[in-house]
């Protein structure tokens, strides 16, 4: 009786030690996986043309300047329209609203978050890609509609229940203590919102808005239906542009044809892993700090 | 800055504040009543129970529904092990961090490159696109996100329920299996659904591994179509009856996609209730 129950809390462990640890050789396969794939491109002659802004796999140049310029681009303008409004929309509801409202919102912040992100593509293609032709044509842009400004309108919606659930979380650990105290200095609402709230928070909203760009960096299909697509450096709002993800989705199909894309592929895949799995790490570590200094 | 001044400023912001949530909220009821609106007239039985051949979207059901229980299912087989090792009694914190980290890492990654990855080693194998390598792939995408629910349902256990367990003279292996599995139930149902939810949504990975196809899945070599697929491909078409199953297939994963959130929720609000 003895034995057997020393036996089966050693099954126990033994089971779960080794699930931890096939989820840890999980994360190294992968990432070595691609370097190695990646590396023929990855050499020091090819350098300059993996960074060049040629891409004509035909002809053996695959510079991915352009690809890493237009999912930066898309990024930085979908968190540029999401993350203020994220913000506001944070402050809101954690300074002014009533519980009973906020509680109404959370399950909707759950459910929006949800939403695949498929979903989004097909309103973007039916509403915002006409939308923006139709502000393209009074500001008396030329544009197709399927465009930087498109890209961005529907990533931003769909990084917004993401960034403002993680914001509200961190502006609501803030303690209420703080907030008594600037009210009783006489400060107004919004000046304890901005002077003594939002400083208190700050790493937490900066985690926030971090993960965000992770989510949105990496993001394909949503992105690659309204964003057009077109091998070009992103000039204007309304001209189409051409990210990373995008890039290995359309064209994984030619990557066994022809020579050496298999390599530029995958260093696509490599960069944006490596980018995705930085800036999450980063933001744990920061939040683990501030955890332990507060 | 005078009297006045300040509270005009007060009032202005609170203005920016509720227009804020205003924005996002329409966008949001926006984005909700459209889809509803275009996918409501093809959502007809006519549609649920035909295949691709036959004009309807039987087959991206039966795919999505078949890919995500059978990724969530291989992922649970990862991801409730592993979670059970990160429990304080199991994991020093030193390792109980480092795991954090490496599943926010994965967490992270965005699913095309999981989508990459597995395709480089379906090539290496020479497997064909197939209902198994979706499989494969997706449970890759849901293993770092139900580890991760699952972990915090483990931590959210109050600590004397080891306390006492331990001090019966029960072990490690049976407080887990008869006592913490037990308590954290709600919370683990919850994160498989949370997974279930988040793999049958997902289109970024299954796109160069599951493939696609116009019929029913027969075996698990087969490719297999999926709902995000079904309203990928058939958007693109200029046909417009084509069209209405990419209309129909979004109302119909995004009903999916809710509803699983909605029975997580709750499942996890009665279960809090009464609990020890």
């Amino acid at each position: 009786m003895r034995v057997d129950r020393r036996w089966g809390d050693a099954a126990v462990t033994v089971l779960a030690r080794g699930a931890l640890f096939l989820v840890f050789g999980l994360a190294l396969v992968l990432g070595l996986t691609l370097l190695l794939r990646a590396c023929p491109m990855l050499g020091s002659l090819e350098r300059s043309t993996l960074l060049g802004s040629a891409w004509a796999p035909a002809q053996g140049s695959f510079g991915l300047r352009t690809f890493l310029a237009g999912s930066l681009a898309v990024t930085v303008l979908a968190l540029g329209l999401s993350v203020p409004l994220c913000l506001l929309s944070a402050l809101y509801l954690s300074e002014h609203a009533s519980r009973r409202l906020r509680e109404r919102v959370q399950p909707v912040l759950d459910v929006a978050a949800g939403v695949p992100s498929v979903v989004f593509g097909l309103f973007g293609v039916m509403f915002v890609v006409p939308g923006v032709a139709a502000l393209g044509r009074l500001l008396g842009v030329p544009t197709t509609g399927y465009s930087l400004l498109a890209g961005g309108l529907v990533l931003a919606l769909m990084a917004a229940p993401f960034t403002l659930s993680v914001a509200l979380d961190v502006l609501l650990a803030v303690p209420m203590g703080l907030r008594e105290t600037a009210l009783a200095m006489g400060a107004t609402r919004w000046e304890t919102a901005w002077h003594v709230v939002l400083r208190e928070a700050r790493g937490g909203l900066l985690v926030a808005v971090v993960m965000g760009f992770a989510r949105a960096f990496g993001e394909t299909l949503a992105v690659m239906m309204v964003v057009g697509n077109v091998a070009v450096l992103p000039t204007s709002l309304f001209g189409p542009a051409y990210p990373l993800s995008a890039l290995l989705a359309n064209t994984y199909g030619e990557m066994m044809s022809i020579p050496r894309m298999e390599g530029a592929l995958m260093s696509a895949a490599l960069l944006l892993f490596l980018a995705t799995g930085a800036v999450s790490c980063a933001a744990t570590l920061v939040l683990r700090r501030m955890r332990r200094l507060g | 800055m005078s009297r006045t001044r300040r509270c005009r400023m007060d009032r202005l912001a609170r203005w920016a504040m509720g227009g804020a949530l205003g924005i996002l909220g329409i966008a949001f009821a926006g984005l909700l009543l459209s889809v509803v609106m275009r996918g409501l007239p093809h959502l007809r039985p006519s549609m649920l129970l035909a295949d691709g051949q036959g004009g309807g979207i039987a087959h991206a059901l039966v795919g999505s529904l078949c890919l995500g229980a059978g990724a969530s299912v291989l992922a649970l087989l990862l991801a409730l092990p592993a979670a059970v090792a990160l429990q304080r009694a199991y994991a020093p914190p030193r390792i109980a961090e480092a795991a954090a980290l490496v599943l926010d890492l994965l967490w992270g990654t965005p699913s095309i490159v999981y989508g990459a990855f597995a395709f480089l080693l379906m090539v290496w194998m020479g497997v064909r696109t197939s209902l198994l390598a979706g499989i494969l792939t997706l449970a890759l995408v849901m293993v770092p996100v139900m580890t991760r629910a699952m972990t915090e349902a483990f931590r959210s256990l109050p600590p004397e329920l080891w306390e006492q367990a331990t001090a019966l003279g029960a072990t490690r292996g049976e407080i887990t299996l008869k006592v913490a599995l037990r308590q954290a139930l709600p919370g683990l149902v919850t994160a498989f659904l949370l997974a279930f939810g988040r793999g049958i949504g997902d289109a970024a990975s299954i796109l160069f591994t599951a493939g696609y196809t116009d019929r029913l899945p027969g075996s698990l070599m087969d490719p297999v179509a999926s709902l995000p697929l079904e309203v990928f491909y058939q958007l693109a078409t200029p046909d417009p009856t084509v069209q209405s199953r990419a209309h129909a297939a979004a109302l119909l994963l995004l009903i999916l996609v809710l509803g699983v959130t909605l029975i997580s929720r709750a499942l996890a609000r009665r279960a809090s209730r009464h609990r020890l």
